[in-house]
């Protein structure tokens, strides 16, 4: 029996026996490096992608087969607002700046990519310059200019036509009022917003200053897209390459392939290898399946980048040879039950303290599936992947402190509990675990929790996310997560905290956070152009929310990737808390 | 083992099934004989073993869970011992059956004609053309009208009377020796038993066939048959001409039969005279005869009835009776006590 | 004869209007008798980070605020006459049989449909035939033997056959057959029939195989129940009377009869597949109807939604017209009714 056979029977076993420990598993041969380059080499082991360069290589060759179990709203890189697309996107695109490709921490560092070096600001913060590097082209040969990355920045801020990206463009730029859309109003003069002097240099004009916008920079909304080839809803049936690679065939909903792009000059891109010849990323792969292809060799990357699924986690943990083939990283992401401040009597502090002194957090841990592949015990909302997070301790973290509960529940004027109602959403097991935990937790103290289910896609438009419907049904408790846009406070905390971002209509992500402090806090950042000060007014408001018991968290999210076989140059970018899809190569 | 004179002749046939209840004596011990151009009725409840014999002779039985003993000879041969690809030769050809309700008989997915050509077809290396055209007068000759149009109805479309004539038809159209019918004319209304039962004679008459009729009313045995046997209980309990039984009848099972036989010269307000009880268990038979726990004149016979089985004994000239009362005894109660009430008043 | 076709087919037609009545109902009138909005409707079509008045102009622009019976005929005319729809930089055409257009994914529903039709057509012929083949002579065998051995051995692999979910088979056998032992495709492998024959059938093997084994296992018990009860009728101890071979009377009697309710289930069956053999395509990653209906479902996408349950139902409607059509053929006793 070969090597393949005998892995093959060890998983049909352990898939069998569900997490019986399979017997020689492994397939966990690693050759040596080829030790060309200069980052620090990883050993096989557990965690040894997250802060060190796995396997890495110069070779270049071969098919990176990449997969995902559903889709991601585009690839469009003005239509995008997934990390993984955004992760992905610059194989083929390059933004203004982008996220240094290295492992941990190092890789939130932005470098210059389109541009020769990180924006220059002036006007106390309110203008940013970028000068393009010379000889950029797009696949078709056109030399790649300012104008270009201009047009595809304000393209992507018509939300009517692409409305999946984000809108930080539509809310800092200072744009003319007579500016609807590059469509509608091609010819409304938008240099307020954006001049191009020459079509190497490019300046954003904000509206108010902002320290930070070389994160806007790095969206792959900068990423340069040619007027004449932009065939609007459809750019996404094969966008433009400014990057080594070029998309060949675009199978919506089935299958992308990316082959070299030949007018990409390595002379102009100090940061990318590009190594594989083409790429192959098939869409909605069966998830269980798709693990088990990873573990067997015969794909090298889950695109989604979130971790393996139940199935197959069993048996990455229990088998040692395959764990030391995973990495376990905390991403930018918390999974939180938000503790709604105006409906009583949750509108006294007190109440909502109870509601955290009361709970059981290690029981909320195991809801997300336990340290691995739930996440440690959150004990503040910001993750600590965020620059100026800092340890909190204001609450225990055990299964629930009954006493301090009910102390907080006399202060509230509750003394014998009270009953509220948690939403969550109802085809998500996990939330609903969640829920069911602290219904039970909660019951010990005399809060009473009615669970109500509603539908994930709507949870935020029409639900939990809906003022008035939250106020309606008085639901004071209601489970939801957030990941950051990037990992910085205003990447991760500005949609989550800030009350003045709430609609009536709805579609909001913050739930329960309505604070005058908090909301003065986040005008003082954008005035503050000290990148440590501004961390450490962001790691002031997640204390002042966790003093005031806006929300309880669950867990900061972690997931178990598994480093494929055969792939080099693996390892997890602090950017994106998942495997840093730029300079991956075959081996 | 000899070859008989007889054109059929059964000996001591035994069809035994093995259940999970216990054996099942179905036919146990049964013999007659039969020529060609006679009829034969055989008479009996549900469950006396009557279908099983006709079964058993045209070896349906065999291959399946039945255990059969004793001799069928049929024009030479014997069938108990013989292949069961043989016997299936013989089957639609030498000797073919006549079945009770022809809507049930017949395949529903195939026209009259195509049933009977198939039946033709077995037996002959014919042209489905000459087949067709056999089955077509086969139709016409068991009156059917219009049979070359007729000849590509299905079943359903036939009325009961016409479907047992077809049935006849494809019973008929590999010109057997044997023919036996089953209770032909039980799921017909009585104007077209009477019918079927004319067509039956003259075609018998026309084949020269022997002829077996199974049914449990005295009524069709006495339109058609020469001989009569009375089964009970897996056995011959009376075996004579039709005179015997009709006028000369001596096991009081048969006295049962006849009062229970519903009489056109009778007046529809008398009642008949059922036979009391119920046929007996075939795994649990009764002890010595198997009719005496529903005899009213059992307690006649010192005791005997239920210790000891009955011959079959010969009362006079072939008239063959298996009952321990004595010729006189079973005289005297038919002339006075059985007959007197069938009569027309 | 022809009244019968002729009344099946209006009863099809009726059938197709009453099913694209009740599903437009289902996503477009139920939401609102819950309370959803016209701006509800179209918040479904914007990316997050969209406005309430972005939200209102996209309700418009997509007709959300007109009557249900306009918003109705608006979509049944799109499947005869073909529609446009306003993306803001262009008018995109989407031409008859416009069976919706994905607000989602930016393209129209049907040349979708079109392109997955064939990867489920293929997947469900294939593992059909086979277990109708596998399933029907698995259940004349065990009637044929009934209480041996291989009845009971069949009977309980069956049984197995029925209650493990084509999830769970799927993966093991992909791990130990397509990973493992590495003879057959891995999941998500399509190859056209017209392309390369040898390959499309190899790609499907092992989805064929684990897909007829649940149905074919159903089929073998269905197959021996309706054997058993044929060969107990008294027209199959006619055809024994006649001196017919057992091994004809087994096939053209008693298989024929028997088979009859059995088609009629397997074209139902078959209709169902059609639609979409969802739990196989999405085990086995083909971009078939039924993983074309999970991705609109996991995305809340209505069109293709609707699109993909009409191309269903029509599969359903007429499936069951030819099994009408054909039950009339095989058995002359329908056609009376």
């Amino acid at each position: 029996m070969n090597k393949r056979s005998a892995l093959a029977f060890a998983a049909a076993g352990a898939a069998l026996s569900l997490g019986l420990s399979a017997c020689g598993g492994g397939g966990s041969e690693t050759k040596p490096a080829d030790g060309s380059s200069a980052a620090p080499a990883a050993a096989d082991a557990f965690n040894a992608g997250l802060e060190a360069v796995f396997n890495p290589s110069d070779k270049k060759g071969g098919v990176l087969k990449m997969a995902i179990s559903e889709d991601w709203d585009s690839i469009d890189p003005g239509d995008t607002y997934y990390a993984l697309s955004w992760n992905l996107v610059r194989i083929y695109g390059r933004s203004l700046v982008t996220y240094t490709p290295a492992p941990g921490a190092e890789g939130r560092k932005l470098s210059p990519d389109l541009a020769e070096n990180l924006g220059e600001s002036s006007d106390g913060g309110k203008t940013w310059t970028y000068k393009l590097r010379a000889g950029l082209k797009f696949e078709d040969g056109t030399p790649i200019t300012s104008k270009d990355v201009k047009y595809a920045v304000l393209r992507s801020m018509d939300k009517e036509t692409l409305v999946n990206g984000p809108t930080y463009f539509n809310d800092w730029l200072d744009l003319p009022k007579d500016f609807k859309s590059v469509y509608k109003t091609p010819d409304v003069n938008t240099d307020s917003a954006i001049e191009t002097p020459d079509d190497q240099t490019i300046v954003f004009h904000l509206k108010k200053a902002y320290g930070g916008f070389d994160n806007f920079a790095a969206l792959p909304g900068t990423i340069p897209v040619p007027k004449d080839k932009d065939t609007g809803v459809k750019y996404r049936e094969h966008p433009v390459a400014s990057g080594p690679y070029k998309f060949d065939k675009v199978e919506a909903g089935k299958q992308y392939t990316l082959v070299r792009n030949e007018h990409w000059d390595p002379a102009t891109d100090p940061i990318r290898k590009a190594l594989p010849d083409s790429y192959e990323i098939s869409l909605g792969v069966n998830a269980d399946d798709l693990d088990n292809r990873i573990l067997s060799g015969d794909l090298h990357i889950d695109l989604a980048g979130s971790g393996v699924q139940p199935a197959a986690l069993g048996r990455v943990l229990g088998d040692p040879a395959l764990k030391a083939r995973a990495d376990n990283p905390t991403g930018a992401r918390t999974w939180y039950t938000s503790i709604v401040s105006d409906v009583a009597p949750l509108d006294n502090v007190e109440c909502r303290k109870a509601v955290i002194y009361g709970a059981d957090r290690v029981g909320l841990q195991n809801a997300y599936g336990g340290e691995f592949a739930g996440g440690d015990i959150a004990t503040g909302l910001m993750p600590p992947s965020i620059g100026g997070w800092k340890k909190l301790d204001l609450y225990p973290t055990g299964t629930g402190d009954v006493e301090k509960a009910k102390a907080a529940l006399a202060a509230c004027g509750k003394p014998d509990g009270f009953e509220t109602i948690m939403a969550y959403r109802a085809d998500r097991p996990k939330e609903k675990a969640t829920a069911e935990s602290l219904q039970q937790a909660l019951a010990k103290v005399g809060i009473k929790l009615e669970l109500k289910g509603y539908p994930t896609g709507d949870y935020f438009a029409l639900y939990a996310g809906k003022p008035d419907f939250v106020k309606k049904n008085g639901i004071g408790l209601a489970t939801n997560g957030w990941g950051a846009d990037w990992n910085d406070g205003f990447g991760f905390m500005s949609q989550i905290v800030d009350s003045r971002t709430i609609r009536e209509s709805g579609g909001n992500y913050n739930i329960s956070i309505k604070d005058k402090e908090i909301d003065a806090k986040i005008d003082q950042i954008f005035t503050e152009t000290d990148v440590a000060k501004r961390d450490a007014l962001w790691g002031e408001i997640d204390q002042r929310v966790m003093e005031q018991a806006y929300v309880l968290p669950s867990v900061w999210s972690k997931g178990v990737l598994v480093r494929p076989l055969g792939a080099t140059n693996v390892f997890v970018t602090g950017a994106f808390d998942m495997y840093d899809y730029l300079n991956l190569g075959v081996q | 083992m000899s070859a008989p004179s007889s054109f059929l002749e059964l000996r001591d046939l035994r069809i035994h099934f093995p259940t999970d209840d216990g054996l099942v004596k179905s036919v146990d011990g049964l013999s007659f004989q039969l020529e060609r151009g006679k009829t034969l009725g055989i008479v009996g409840e549900s469950g006396s073993g009557k279908s099983v014999t006709s079964l058993g002779i045209l070896g349906l039985h065999k291959g399946g869970r039945a255990k059969i003993s004793g001799e069928i000879w049929l024009g030479g041969e014997e069938l108990v011992t013989a292949s069961a690809d043989h016997v299936r030769t013989l089957r639609g050809k030498k000797m073919a059956m006549i079945f009770q309700d022809p809507l049930s008989a017949m395949h529903p997915f195939y026209t009259v004609g195509a049933q009977i050509v198939e039946a033709y077809r077995i037996h002959n290396q014919v042209s489905k053309k000459v087949a067709r055209k056999h089955a077509i007068d086969m139709l016409g000759r068991v009156g059917i009208p219009q049979p070359e149009k007729r000849v590509d109805s299905y079943p359903h479309e036939f009325s009961g009377g016409m479907r047992q004539r077809a049935m006849i038809a494809m019973a008929l159209s590999c010109d057997p020796e044997l023919l036996i019918a089953d209770e032909p004319t039980t799921a017909l209304d009585v104007t077209v038993q009477a019918q079927i039962l004319d067509l039956m004679r003259d075609l018998q008459r026309d084949f020269n066939a022997a002829l077996i009729v199974i049914t449990h009313d005295l009524g069709v045995v006495a339109e058609l048959s020469d001989d009569i046997l009375v089964m009970y209980g897996g056995k011959g309990i009376e075996y004579g001409t039709a005179e015997d039984i009709f006028e000369r009848p001596e096991h009081p099972y048969t006295w049962g039969l006849l009062g229970s036989m519903p009489r056109l010269d009778r007046e529809r307000t008398e009642r008949l005279l059922p036979i009391k009880g119920s046929p007996p268990s075939l795994i649990n038979v009764p002890t010595g005869c198997a009719f005496h726990p529903r005899c009213a004149y059992a307690d006649r016979t010192d005791g005997r009835s239920s210790t000891e089985v009955p011959e079959l004994l010969e009362s006079d000239g072939g008239h063959l009776v298996r009952c321990h009362l004595s010729h006189e005894v079973k005289r005297d109660i038919w002339e006075n006590e059985i007959k007197v009430n069938l009569e027309p008043s | 004869m022809v009244t019968y076709i002729i009344r099946r087919l209006i009863g099809a037609v009726l059938m197709l209007v009453i099913v694209s009545m009740v599903t437009f109902s289902i996503f477009f009138v139920v939401p609102r008798i819950a309370g959803a909005t016209s701006e509800d409707f179209a918040s479904r079509y914007m990316g997050r980070s969209a406005d309430a008045e972005m939200i209102a102009v996209t309700a418009e622009k997509l007709g959300f605020n007109d009557p249900i019976p306009v918003q109705y005929g608006r979509w049944i005319s799109g499947v005869f006459v073909g529609s446009e729809f306003d993306t803001g930089a262009t008018v995109e055409e989407c031409p008859a049989p416009c069976f919706g257009y994905s607000f989602i994914k930016r393209q129209p529903v049907w040349p979708d449909l079109v392109d997955r039709i064939p990867v489920t057509l293929s997947l469900a012929l294939g593992a059909s035939v086979i277990w109708l083949l596998g399933g029907v002579a698995t259940g004349v065998l065990s009637a044929l033997r009934k209480g041996t051995i291989f009845d009971r051995a069949a009977m309980s692999i069956a049984l197995a056959g029925v209650s493990l979910p084509i999830f769970f088979t799927g993966i093991v056998s992909l791990v130990i057959f397509s990973y493992g032992l590495g003879i057959t495709a891995p999941g998500g492998s399509f190859t056209p029939f017209l392309e390369n024959p040898v390959e499309w059938a190899y790609n499907l093997l092992l989805p064929w195989i684990t897909l007829a084994f649940l149905s074919a296992a159903a089929y073998a018990r269905l197959t021996r129940a309706g054997m058993l009860e044929t060969m107990s009728e008294d027209y199959i101890r006619t055809a024994r009377a006649k001196g017919m071979q057992e091994s004809r009377v087994v096939v053209k009697h008693g298989l024929r009869a028997a088979l009859t309710p059995i088609l009629t289930i397997f074209g139902l069956d078959l209709g169902l597949l059609l639609g979409g053999a969802v739990l196989t395509e999405s085990t086995f990653s083909l971009k078939g109807l039924g993983d074309y209906a999970v991705q609109a479902i996991v995305t809340n996408d209505l069109p293709k939604i609707m699109g993909v349950t009409m191309v269903a139902a029509l599969f359903v409607v007429l499936a069951s017209l030819i099994v009408d059509l054909l039950y009339a053929v095989v058995d002359p006793r329908v056609r009376l009714g």
